[in-house]
């Protein structure tokens, strides 16, 4: 039996070794990222919005994506949600009689669907080989076709549906909004705020943005006010008109530790297609779980030491009983 | 020390071309086929795979379940040489082949499934792998098994082909491989519970837990034994050998040991967390839930005496309800309790099917083949008692 007590004497320098490895476990937590403080966005206001989908022509334009089909006669691009080929879609609230805009009873809202470039963004954590990135600066989220291996971690990942791959190709792709980060160098701006007739789709910092969402919450339903249009902080496009009535929330703000691209409406979020989301973000979650088991492999190599050590011992016992018999008739 | 009297193991013979085996094959021929669409024409076309359901069996049956049922190696290896249980030793060899095969096809079918196949090194490369993603981690590591697999199994080959020498340098530093052998799959089998966490408010809370790497490894390690169980009856009918009753007997008590941890740990997480409620609403995640759970829980009362683990039907039965337990609990978290908005649905497609089908008629003549032709398995149990 001195076997036996042997082993157990191992088992608690093992347990010991492995109660190192996780009491480092804790400092591994890592917080919800806060987004970058020169981090680039959008600002959508429902209540401006007048569905033309001016946007959502643009955005196929500048992304070179081809048109989809609803309709019988595909001669007009109709998405009916985002996907690998429409990045960004308006779409529509509608409740009992639809008589008034933005009511959620016997009303209807619009609501524009893209990436919300999150501050600490799943698809990014999820992504085995950095073909999503966020980039240090201006935060926006971007995808690399020529480093993704197309596992589709991303797209099961992100809580707002947006990354979409493309099904019907040998070759495809994950397509999404990249905030037009590849017009920015000839002194573009998202297609989508650039054509937005009425302001409703407002590019600029996220940090100025959320002071302008605040400042429209904070007016009376009805003041006359006046409202930027294309990029806040550009050349002057703005136009005076009446505050909508918002819900007291600029969706983004906090949800998931923040997104890039902010959202009013009149009509509660989750109605409008929007997810309820706990102020941490599930990627921090993720990879604290991850870095407490792995940092720098410290509870692996503990516990490969104990199970080396205790197979060692089992192969050279079982092996020399193998022998013995061997002498045995 | 009569408990390490083994018999050698040897190879069973006979003819590789039979009914099972040509039955098996055809099926292969017909995934090579489907698999030839996939390539040429893209997912969508073989598939049901959507947005809103990015994985379907490619990844949750033959990844995520299939690998779980190929821990019986990992489990039995454990218990032999971790825990010292040299009389179980003539269950390592066919529980590590079995293991072997499932493993390398999983690893296999994930390329399948990965719409940039060919960009696949990228995991493995310094400048693009990304070791903050649960992917990465389980994709590194499930690799390096496969290869630590396949070492630990070389000595069957090198028996059958004569190479005594290399064989005993190898079991020099066996320990090493052996111990890799037990570490690799605990990271890989946690983590792949660990996928779920990202995945964040999408998933039903009562599959939503940060203990999701627990419940994955202590099933894993359930399904392990349970396979070794069901294999163990399956092949001592098929083969018309004896049942290794002196074997399954006190290893299913050990397989209840993990069993009562692991329910502790889903009970009570399910509980403290507050899911419980979402359990009594009427709906198709409560059903699931009590039917994964049942799955769970029955094996307790079937075989929860010793006198019931002598018998080999109670122990079959309890092997493939464990099993099913482990293959629901995957099943639950990745499909049914995933929802990712309206609008979305997956059901399996035809052809899908046919490529998972075929993927584990791939395993069953690769078993054949090997337990026929090297030594796999105990020569005759009955010889030793």
């Amino acid at each position: 039996m001195t076997n036996r007590r042997d082993f157990l004497k191992d088992c608690l320098a093992g347990g010991t070794a492995l109660a190192t490895g996780t009491a480092a476990g804790p400092a591994c937590a890592r917080e919800t990222r806060a987004r970058p403080p020169e981090a680039l966005g959008l600002l959508y206001d429902a209540t401006l919005c007048i569905g033309c989908k001016a946007c959502v022509a643009a955005c196929k334009q500048a992304n070179d994506n081809p048109p989809e089909f609803s309709t019988v006669d595909h001669i007009w691009d109709t998405p009916l949600d985002t996907s690998a080929y429409t990045f960004n879609i308006i779409k529509v609230y509608r409740n009992g009689t639809m008589d008034h805009k933005d009511e959620e009873e016997n009303g209807y809202s619009f609501m524009k669907i893209s990436c919300m470039h999150c501050a600490d963004p799943s698809c990014v954590s999820a992504c085995p080989v950095s073909a999503m990135t966020k980039n240090p600066v201006t935060g926006v989220v971007g995808y690399d076709p020529d480093i993704c291996i197309g596992c589709r971690y991303c797209v099961a990942a992100c809580p707002f549906g947006i990354p979409k791959y493309q099904y019907d190709s040998p070759t495809g792709k994950i397509g999404k909004c990249e905030l037009c980060r590849h017009r920015t160098k000839d002194g573009h701006y998202p297609a989508c705020a650039e054509v937005c007739p009425t302001g409703a789709t407002l590019y600029g910092r996220t940090s100025d943005l959320l002071l302008e969402a605040k400042r429209r919450i904070a007016l009376k339903p009805g003041t006359i006010t006046r409202f930027p249009r294309g990029r806040l902080g550009g050349p002057d496009q703005s136009w005076e008109g009446a505050a909508g009535k918002y819900l007291p929330h600029v969706y983004g703000e906090k949800e998931y530790g923040g997104t890039q691209v902010l959202k009013l409406s009149g009509v509660n979020f989750q109605k409008v297609g929007l997810p309820d989301l706990p102020e941490d973000a599930a990627a921090a979650l993720s990879e604290s779980i991850q870095h407490s088991l792995y940092s720098n492999l410290a509870m692996p190599f503990a516990v490969l030491g104990v199970m080396a050590f205790a197979a060692r011992r089992s192969v050279v016992k079982q092996s020399e009983d193998e022998g013995k018999e061997e002498d045995q008739p | 020390m009569t408990r390490h009297e083994h018999a050698a193991p040897a190879s069973l013979g006979g003819n590789l071309l039979n009914p099972a085996t040509i039955v098996c094959a055809v099926l292969a021929a017909v995934m090579l086929a489907i698999l030839l669409v996939r390539f040429i024409y893209g997912l969508g076309l073989v598939t049901n795979l959507n947005d809103g359901y990015p994985w379907g069996i490619w990844i949750v049956f033959d990844v995520v379940i299939g690998s779980a049922l190929a821990c019986g190696g990992f489990s039995v290896a454990m218990l032999v040489y971790i825990f010292n249980r040299g009389e179980y030793h003539p269950l390592v060899r066919p529980a590590l082949l079995a293991s072997l095969f499932g493993y390398t096809l999983a690893g296999a079918g994930v390329i399948m499934d990965l719409g940039r196949w060919w960009n696949t090194w990228h995991i493995f490369w310094p400048g693009y792998a990304n070791p903050n993603s649960v992917m990465f981690e389980v994709a590194v590591c499930i690799s390096l098994y496969i290869v630590v697999m396949w070492i630990e199994f070389s000595p069957t080959f090198m028996e059958k082909f004569g190479k005594a020498e290399a064989k005993r340098k190898l079991n020099k530093v066996m320990f090493i491989f052996i111990a890799l052998g037990t570490v690799l799959p605990m990271m890989h089998q946690s983590s792949l519970g660990t996928m779920l966490v990202v995945m964040g408010v999408q998933i039903h809370p009562l599959w939503r837990t940060p203990l999701e790497p627990a419940l994955y490894l202590l099933t894993a390690i359930t399904m392990g034994y349970a396979v070794v169980l069901f294999e163990s009856c399956l092949a001592s009918s098929a083969l018309t050998r004896k049942i290794e009753m002196h074997l399954l007997t006190p290893l299913s008590k050990v397989m209840l040991g993990f069993l009562v941890a692991y329910l502790l740990v889903r009970l009570g997480d399910v509980a403290v967390r507050g899911a419980l409620p979402l359990a009594f609403v009427p709906s198709l995640e409560a059903a699931m839930f009590w039917l994964e759970t049942t799955c769970f829980m029955a094996p307790l009362f079937l075989i929860g005496r010793e006198s019931q683990r002598r018998n080999p039907g109670r122990l079959f039965l309890a092997g493939i309800l464990l099993m099913l337990g482990g293959a629901l609990l995957r099943i639950d978290g990745f499909l049914i309790g995933y929802e990712t908005g309206d609008g979305f649905n997956y059901f399996p497609a035809l052809p899908e099917i046919l490529v998972t089908v075929g993927l584990f008629s791939l395993e069953v003549i690769g078993y054949i083949v090997v337990t026929r032709r090297f030594p796999v398995l105990p020569r005759d149990v009955q010889a030793v008692h």
